[in-house]
């Protein structure tokens, strides 16, 4: 059998989704972070495939997905200092407890 | 390689330099100097302004095999934004110098200096990647200065509910990306212009929807504004500015070169008709949302969403009118919403109040706040001689000379919006003025800085529109473009 393009994006498209849909269902802060990661891969996994299967001849994609990758570590990174934060403040990262500021 | 080419990056490279500066100082200097570190990085942001404008129009120059261009019309945007941080800046002195920050001082400058860079690579960027770095080192470091106030929790909560949608649409922007690179194999700007050619592909209008909702994030347009009163409402007042002004100006920008240059031939095939969705709902809902706060500045986050409808319409234009308009629009309301924040600074710092009704009765406490005030409210509802009234008329100018019946029509309902803004603009002017209640907040004599930065605020204000040398050296930019202002003029304009 051989491995075609449509063997890597629909797995990604799939794990985009997954990631949107935990993004909107999750209450947990955590839980929150790890769905949009799963949204932050999915796109480095497209512009790999997307190289290799379609630009063989080039690396744009390979270095757009190692940036993409290093953005995600520290957008994970600050995110999480934040959480921590609001832990300390309300011992709680439910993300329907921190919800006071509404008009 | 050729080194020279840094020379294209002098102001980045400047801005920089004043970033490791401030650093070192706030690193190294013992613990008496530090008590001047908001005077010595204003003062050395100060001069980092000057020079900036002194170094003048370096032409059309390009670095880095095209992913970083740099032209008159770059440098003029960057200018105007340095000088917005510079008000900033000197209106934050007193927050910034306050017994709370004393151990945190170095790290405000630096994180907003490095955010400003962000802004300069995306305004610069020619290339997606550059672009990217751009906008997340813009935003990251916002999220920071969100959640700088550690002791209260609204700061904690605003921060949160910014870092997480900040990521969320910049996943999505990644994504529409990755679609753009599958159908085109590049990521510079032009290229994929060349290499999309007239074709509408499924795949490219996908892109494309994902594409301007993560830059719709940045300038808070309606479907994607859900963040903003809250973020404006939580974060100090001083990053509240900043946010509101700076970041909202270099996306404005940022987000025209994307569309003209990268997407410029599906103008009136895909993107228009989005646009016009976007700008009448930003415009709309963000006026009638602001008309029930209580809260001054989730007031002024609601009249900053509709304020960036009204900047996108000088997108929406695609000539190079549009674009000068546009950048009139930014400096101008600069100037206004800076007064509106100084005020609402300068109060919350002496007394702590930011509610509408704290406002009754202040023009016969604090005459001079309050008139300050009145100014900004009238600049931002568009009413003469202010200059609000003539950034609103040339934009709206440079979007009928579109000429289409639809943008009549977007015209006339952005007209329409801005009467429904005066009512909302009018009512604080009403409870300062009008309002028979006895005052709240009693006579103070507010910080030399915030008095500074309200004159400059002021001064501008009435200045901008009246003194002709300011829209005329911003018109002078586009001089010299063929007599029918088309995209080709857009593209020349933007080098």
């Amino acid at each position: 059998m051989e491995l075609t393009i449509l063997y890597y994006l629909i797995p990604s498209l799939f794990m985009f989704c997954c990631g949107v849909y935990g993004f909107v269902t999750r209450r947990n802060m955590i839980a929150m972070l790890i769905s949009l990661e799963l949204m932050l891969n999915s796109v480095d996994i497209n512009f790999v495939v997307f190289n290799r299967f379609l630009f063989p001849g080039e690396m744009e994609g390979m270095f757009f997905s190692l940036f993409a990758i290093a953005l995600a570590a520290a957008e994970t990174a600050l995110a999480i200092a934040i959480i921590i934060n609001v832990f300390r403040v309300s011992e709680n990262i439910d993300v329907r407890d921190v919800n006071k500021m509404k008009h | 390689m050729d080194y020279s080419q840094f020379l294209a990056m002098r102001q980045e490279i400047a801005l920089l330099v004043v970033f490791l500066l401030v650093f070192l100082y706030d690193t190294f200097m013992p613990k008496k100097a530090l008590a001047a570190t908001a005077s010595f990085s204003t003062v050395l942001f100060g001069l980092f302004t000057v020079a900036s404008f002194l170094w003048g129009n370096p032409g059309e120059v390009s670095a880095f095999a095209g992913m970083y261009q740099t032209s008159a019309t770059c440098v003029a945007i960057k200018n105007i934004l340095n000088v917005g941080v510079l008000i900033v800046l000197i209106q934050s002195c007193r927050w910034v110098n306050g017994e709370f920050m004393s151990i945190r001082r170095g790290e405000f400058y630096e994180l907003l200096l490095v955010t400003l860079f962000g802004m300069y690579l995306m305004i610069s960027a020619r290339h997606f990647l550059v672009f990217l770095i751009g906008l997340e080192s813009a935003s990251l470091p916002l999220a920071a200065m969100v959640a700088f106030d550690k002791n209260r929790y609204e700061s904690h909560e605003a921060a949160i509910k910014y870092m997480l949608t900040a990521v969320f649409s910049s996943a999505v922007f990644m994504m529409g990306l990755s679609f753009v690179y599958g159908l085109t194999g590049t990521l510079y700007f032009s290229e994929i212009a060349l290499q999309l050619g007239n074709d509408i592909d499924p795949l490219l209008v996908v892109a494309l929807a994902f594409v301007i909702s993560g830059v719709g994030f940045k300038l808070s347009l309606v479907p994607f504004h859900l963040w903003t009163a809250d973020v404006y409402q939580g974060a100090p007042t001083s990053v509240t500015s900043y946010f509101s002004v700076i970041s909202k100006g270099a996306a404005a920008f940022a987000f025209l070169v994307i569309l003209v240059q990268a997407f410029g031939t599906f103008y009136s095939t895909v993107w228009e008709w989005m646009l016009y969705a976007l700008i009448i709902l930003t415009i709309t809902i963000g006026n009638l949302f602001a008309i029930r706060q209580t809260n001054m500045k989730r007031f002024l986050a609601f009249s900053s969403i509709s304020q960036a409808g009204y900047i996108m319409l000088g997108v929406v234009a695609c000539n190079a009118h549009g674009l000068e308009s546009m950048m009139y629009y930014i400096l101008v309301y600069i100037f206004s919403n800076l007064a509106a924040f100084g005020v609402i600074g300068a109060i919350e710092n002496q007394t702590g109040k930011v509610l509408m009704t704290d406002y009754n009765g202040l023009s016969k406490t604090n005459p001079w706040l309050a008139f300050s005030m009145m100014l900004a409210m009238f600049s931002l509802a568009g009413i003469p001689p202010f200059a609000g009234f003539f950034s609103k008329f040339f934009i709206f100018n440079a979007a009928i000379s579109q000429g289409s019946i639809a943008i009549y029509i977007l015209v006339l309902i952005a007209l329409i919006n801005t009467i429904v803004s005066l009512y909302y603009y009018l009512l604080v002017v009403k409870a300062m003025y009008i309002s028979p209640e006895e005052p709240q907040i009693a006579t103070f004599r507010s910080a030399c800085t915030e008095r500074l930065g309200l004159w400059i605020c002021v001064s501008g204000i009435i200045a901008l529109g009246i003194v002709r040398f300011f829209y005329d050296s911003i018109n002078a930019l586009g001089a010299g473009l063929n007599a029918p202002d088309t995209i080709t003029n857009l593209l020349n304009m933007i080098g």
